[in-house]
């Protein structure tokens, strides 16, 4: 239905064919973009520079997290900072980062990174915070102490919290890397959106778009998703 | 003696910033392989010298020996069976049971096998690849008392393991317990509020007194008990209890609702909880 009516639309319309795009024009880039490995090669820039930002995300999330909720003086100082930074839109890290590390690719590795921290710091310490006392006091009972009792008893008991911290964190990372990648250079979907504007080709800027959100959706529904209900399952929950 | 409790006091410091004394200078000696209650009103600290003797909390004062050896922290040894049952849901029942094997280093072939006939002894073998939240109260407090005795303990701690229980499913693990008692020889600690409860099962029943908690009395059960019913015996026993129990009881109610309360136990009571049948 909504295509029939872009396609419609688009014909009939006084704007101009690279303006508004119709439909099977669009699709014609998409396919040919994807045939000759354009939006392949971007994809996969794109895809490792999220990958690397958020794996570093993650562990630093978790390890400040675990900080935060461990150490009173730590939740006093670094997690008001956390809380700070977190309201900070990852974007508005470019210009400094631009000056620190210069227009490549560490800068935008570099605010992927930090778009996704605090949301994971934020989350690990609520969900190490809520592991119940009970979980805690039998495994100590048992005589798990330290790593142990870490790596078996506050990781799984936070799980479902991280999950939902991991989910957030996501879609943080990737709204700072398009952002990145539209301003930065080096190559990318976000570079090839950029590269659409300034050739006045709203059929490549249509088509990077659906790949987005094919990603996207994607993620949120079959790895994200996915993963939340297999743990509701196993817990009760669901 | 087995187990030596000397001198206990423990403080809290309560909302308002004040010093509560919850635990004055409690002594208390135990016997290797006995079975010890301890009954109290509600707030008269038997749950923490539960958890002082675990090694989860510690005393102002005084000191806890095991065997000689004094109580420092929580060790494998003293294990606790909790008011809930405290089972990991992201484990199956089987990996719940073996937490505490593998944690002692137990090569994982045998502490498996171990776990399965833990779990066949409390009946539930068919269901030890289930998660907990499959399982009913009962049979999740089965499991959790699975879990601690597989640690072949010193001393199995229970703190009111059968409270959240319907009575049906708590006359049977009453029975259930005895029998494992009486098969593992092992030295039992049992914190309850149910007087009957404590009558029938243990050899020996620790009054407690509140605010703050002191022992009040210790009383033998003369019966050797086989955990279902009471009979005359026990019944005097409970009754016994009961009267050293009510004047704590008035002294809680006092200080919760204000100085004119007064609780006096009548027969109407009494046929509630206690002598069903014995005035006919």
């Amino acid at each position: 239905m909504i295509a029939v009516i872009w396609e419609v639309t688009s014909r009939l319309s006084v704007l101009p064919d690279f303006m508004f795009p119709r439909l099977t024009q669009v699709l014609e880039t998409l396919f040919n973009g994807l045939v000759n490995g354009q939006f392949l090669a971007a994809i996969g820039k794109s895809m490792s520079r999220l990958l690397i930002g958020f794996a570093i995300a993650i562990v630093l999330g978790v390890i400040m997290g675990y900080l935060i909720w461990r150490y009173k003086l730590v939740e006093d100082t670094l997690g008001f900072l956390v809380t700070a930074l977190q309201s900070i839109p990852s974007i508005v890290w470019f210009p400094l980062a631009i000056i620190w590390f210069g227009l490549n690719d560490f800068s935008i590795l570099f605010i992927v990174t930090i778009g996704a921290t605090w949301t994971m710091t934020v989350s690990a310490t609520s969900g190490f915070r809520n592991v119940p006392t009970l979980y805690q006091r039998v495994a100590k009972t048992f005589g798990s102490t330290g790593l142990h009792f870490i790596r078996t008893v506050i990781m799984p008991a936070s799980v479902p919290q991280l999950l939902s911290g991991l989910r957030i964190a996501w879609a943080f990372s990737w709204r700072a890397l398009m952002a990145g990648e539209l301003l930065g250079s080096g190559g990318g979907l976000g570079q090839l959106l950029e590269t659409g504007r300034s050739l006045g080709q709203m059929d490549l800027v249509i088509s990077v778009m659906i790949i987005i959100a094919v990603i996207g959706t994607i993620m949120d529904n079959v790895v994200f998703m996915r993963l939340e209900r297999s743990v509701q399952k196993k817990w009760g929950l669901a | 003696m087995y187990v030596t409790i000397d001198g206990i006091e423990k403080s809290f410091v309560n909302e308002r910033k004040e010093q509560v004394q919850v635990l004055d200078h409690i002594d208390i000696e135990m016997e290797k392989g006995s079975f010890v209650s301890i009954v109290g009103p509600s707030g008269c600290g038997k749950s923490t010298l539960l958890y002082m003797i675990a090694g989860l909390e510690s005393a102002d004062r005084g000191s806890i020996r095991i065997a000689g050896n004094e109580v420092k922290k929580p060790g494998p040894d003293r294990v606790v069976v909790f008011q809930e049952a405290g089972l990991f849901p992201w484990l199956t029942v089987l990996e719940n049971v073996k937490y505490g094997l593998l944690l002692k280093k137990m090569p994982k072939q045998e502490a498996e096998a171990k776990a399965i006939d833990m779990l066949k002894m409390v009946h539930l073998s068919n269901y030890i690849h289930s998660y907990p939240h499959q399982l009913s109260g009962g049979m999740k407090q089965r499991v959790s008392i699975a879990r601690a005795l597989v640690m072949e303990p010193d001393i199995l701690l229970m703190d009111e393991p059968f409270s959240a229980l319907d009575e049906q499913t708590r006359m049977v693990l009453h029975k259930e317990l005895i029998d494992i008692w009486k098969k593992t020889k092992v030295t039992i600690f049992f914190v309850t509020h149910n007087i009957r409860e404590a009558v029938l099962l243990s050899e020996k029943v620790i009054v407690f007194g509140t605010r703050p908690g002191k022992v009040k009395d210790v009383i033998p059960v003369p019966t050797s008990t086989d955990g279902v019913l009471p009979d005359s015996v026990t019944l005097h026993t409970e009754q016994r209890i009961l009267a050293i129990l009510e004047k704590e009881i008035e002294k809680v109610l006092k200080e919760e609702m204000g100085d004119d309360y007064s609780f006096t136990t009548n027969h109407l009571h009494r046929n509630d909880s206690g002598d069903m049948g014995s005035h006919i």
